[in-house]
């Protein structure tokens, strides 16, 4: 009984420390002050001022796009490449997945200057097309290492039968292996889209002079004190996303049910 | 003119410290000279020069300040300004004319200007403040906050010895450093924005900020006060100029004179709280800012104030010297 209560302390200090930070941020966000240091009263104001905000809508426009946009292309990268590198052979395979390690072990700001120079080399103008590019190199790797411990998990011998009754390459990648991997494929996704939205660094190097996301608005924001319309940004996200996992979590329970589950 | 569809419309793009600007006088200036505004914003004088220095993207119009300027004019990244285009220079006051940096304006029209210096709390704090060493008072342990940045919380020390802040004297440097090594025990805290949450809510009693946001946390807290010390301070200016990768310098020109149109400056000193160089726009402000001791103090306090100088070829000492202070007992 006495661990059963410690666990349940526990696990409640945990998501105390986790989510006390954003519990705080969402009750300033209704502080009648620009000072995080005092409460002046409840107001509605900054959700007011965050609609008419163009620089700021404008920057949660590019964020959401970079980072669907890259998610999708990442992923569809990703998991052409851990299929391809599980069948390669052993010497190439090794080299191959160490070289795919390495985009993810460098530091962001390695990345990030090393692609700006390559960008410039090629004489790109920097914007959209530079900043979505660059999210979509440093994504890929995630996906392939999401993807690959499924195709190990996976019996190969099924991709083989489904093409013993005659299914095509294609097909068989299609209606056999694709499903097996589905779960390592989400993750994978859900991940690209979670560092894609986070990433300032990279982002902040290759983006050019109409491009900005909400990392660079914020933290350009920092010196001078963030303005409390990102405080209502951010509880507005905060909530859709708790939402959106509340309605994921209703159907797939409503699917076991009628799975029997 | 009128723009069809298709027809590219004219744009500028500008560059500028976060949150530093009142953002519906550029929609007045898109509707006013039909220019597009392409508006990003940066942190620090360094990130904005890596991005200008690497190319890639081109900006019209940037906001730096003062040290930076200096190196950008010596580089010859920035170009003269036609000073015909910008008949609203005569709005700015004379003082802030030809300054160290810009010695005859021809790069540079200033935007914002401020000081750096002591906010306290009267009801904590019963001596005199009006120099430096109440900083190193032992009465105040714990008591006391400190900017994290190296510039500024070097100066404070050499000015206290009653240096320069712009030495490139090694001795004096280290001799700054000991000082702080020696105030370190009393200081609360090395901070940056968090300062204005701390110090409105009470939680300290003395900390070195910059004149601007010191306007604004009076605002919150009535019982602060900002004090320049008489050992002098820092002068400090963000500036707008042109760099030479500009693609629309003409456009360029037509915003730095809207932003030196009074009525709009006085609208973006309004919202950022910091000082702005035109008389015309100080009258228009509210009392409680227009009378602020704070952002516009008497000529006299700001007698024996020093511009800070580029210090990019004396920089790996300074680095030495503030990883020594933070990383010391």
């Amino acid at each position: 009984m006495v661990s059963r209560g410690l666990k349940r302390l526990y696990t409640f200090l945990i998501f105390l420390f986790l989510y006390a930070p954003i519990i705080v941020l969402i009750v300033f966000s209704f502080n009648n002050s620009k000072s995080r240091g005092v409460w002046a009263g409840f107001t509605f104001k900054w959700y007011v001022e965050l609609f008419k905000d163009a620089e700021i809508l404008k920057a949660l426009y590019y964020t959401l796009l970079v980072a669907v946009l890259s998610a999708i292309i990442s992923t569809i990268l990703g998991t052409f490449a851990a299929i391809g590198i599980y069948n390669m052979p052993g010497l190439s395979k090794k080299i191959t997945l160490n070289l795919n390690y390495l985009p993810v072990l460098n530091p962001d700001i390695v990345t990030a200057v090393s692609l700006m120079a390559l960008f410039r080399f090629l004489k790109m103008e920097f914007g959209l097309a530079t900043m979505l590019l660059s999210h979509i190199v440093f994504c890929t790797p995630y996906v392939i290492l999401s993807v690959l411990p499924k195709l190990k998990q996976m019996n190969k011998h099924l991709a083989e039968a489904a093409m013993d009754l005659g299914a095509t390459p294609f097909y068989a990648l299609r209606k056999v292996i694709i499903p097996e991997i589905m779960p390592g494929i989400i993750t994978g996704c859900l991940m690209a889209f979670t560092l894609s939205i986070d990433d300032f660094v990279i982002s902040f190097f290759n983006t050019g002079n109409n491009v900005s996301n909400l990392s660079i608005e914020i933290f350009s924001m920092s010196r001078r004190g963030i303005n409390p319309v990102i405080n209502a940004l951010s509880t507005l996200m905060f909530v859709s996303l708790i939402l959106l996992l509340l309605i994921i979590n209703k159907r797939t329970e409503k699917n076991e049910m009628e799975r029997g589950v | 003119m009128t723009v069809g569809c298709g027809e590219k419309k004219e744009t500028i793009n500008v560059y500028n410290w976060g949150d530093y600007i009142d953002k519906s006088v550029l929609k007045d200036f898109e509707e006013e000279y039909n220019i597009k505004v392409n508006y990003s914003m940066f942190e620090t004088n360094e990130d904005m020069y890596i991005k200008l220095k690497q190319g890639g993207s081109s900006y019209d119009v940037i906001f730096p300040s003062d040290y930076m300027i200096e190196r950008m004019v010596r580089e010859d990244l920035l170009v003269k300004l036609n000073k015909d285009n910008i008949p609203n220079l005569k709005n700015i006051d004379e003082k802030f004319f030809n300054l160290d940096f810009d010695p005859s304006n021809d790069y540079s029209v200033p935007y914002m200007w401020g000081t750096v210096g002591i906010i306290y709390n009267k009801t904590k704090v019963n001596d005199v403040v009006d120099s430096w060493d109440i900083l190193w008072n032992e009465k105040y342990k714990d008591e006391i906050i400190m900017l994290n940045s190296q510039r500024d919380t070097l100066a404070v020390a050499l000015k206290k010895l009653g240096y320069s802040m712009n030495t490139r004297n090694v001795a004096e440097l280290e001799e700054a450093k000991k000082q702080l090594l020696i105030q370190k025990p009393l200081v609360y805290a090395y901070l940056g924005d968090e300062v204005k949450g701390t110090m409105v809510s009470g939680e300290a009693a003395l900390a070195v900020v910059w004149s601007g946001d010191a306007v604004a946390m009076i605002r919150d807290n009535p019982d602060l006060e900002y004090v320049i010390p008489k050992e002098g301070t820092n002068l400090w200016f963000d500036s707008m100029v042109v760099p030479k990768s500009a693609k629309n310098k003409e456009g360029a020109e037509k915003f730095i004179n809207f932003m030196a149109r009074p009525d709009i400056a006085a609208r973006n000193t309004d919202y950022i709280g910091y000082s702005t160089p035109i008389p015309e726009a100080v009258e228009m402000l509210p009392e409680d800012i227009k009378n602020s001791k704070a952002a516009y103090p008497a000529d006299e306090e700001i007698e024996n104030t020093e511009i800070f100088h580029d210090p990019s070829d004396i920089i790996t000492e300074y680095d030495r010297i503030w990883t020594e202070i933070t990383s010391g007992e």
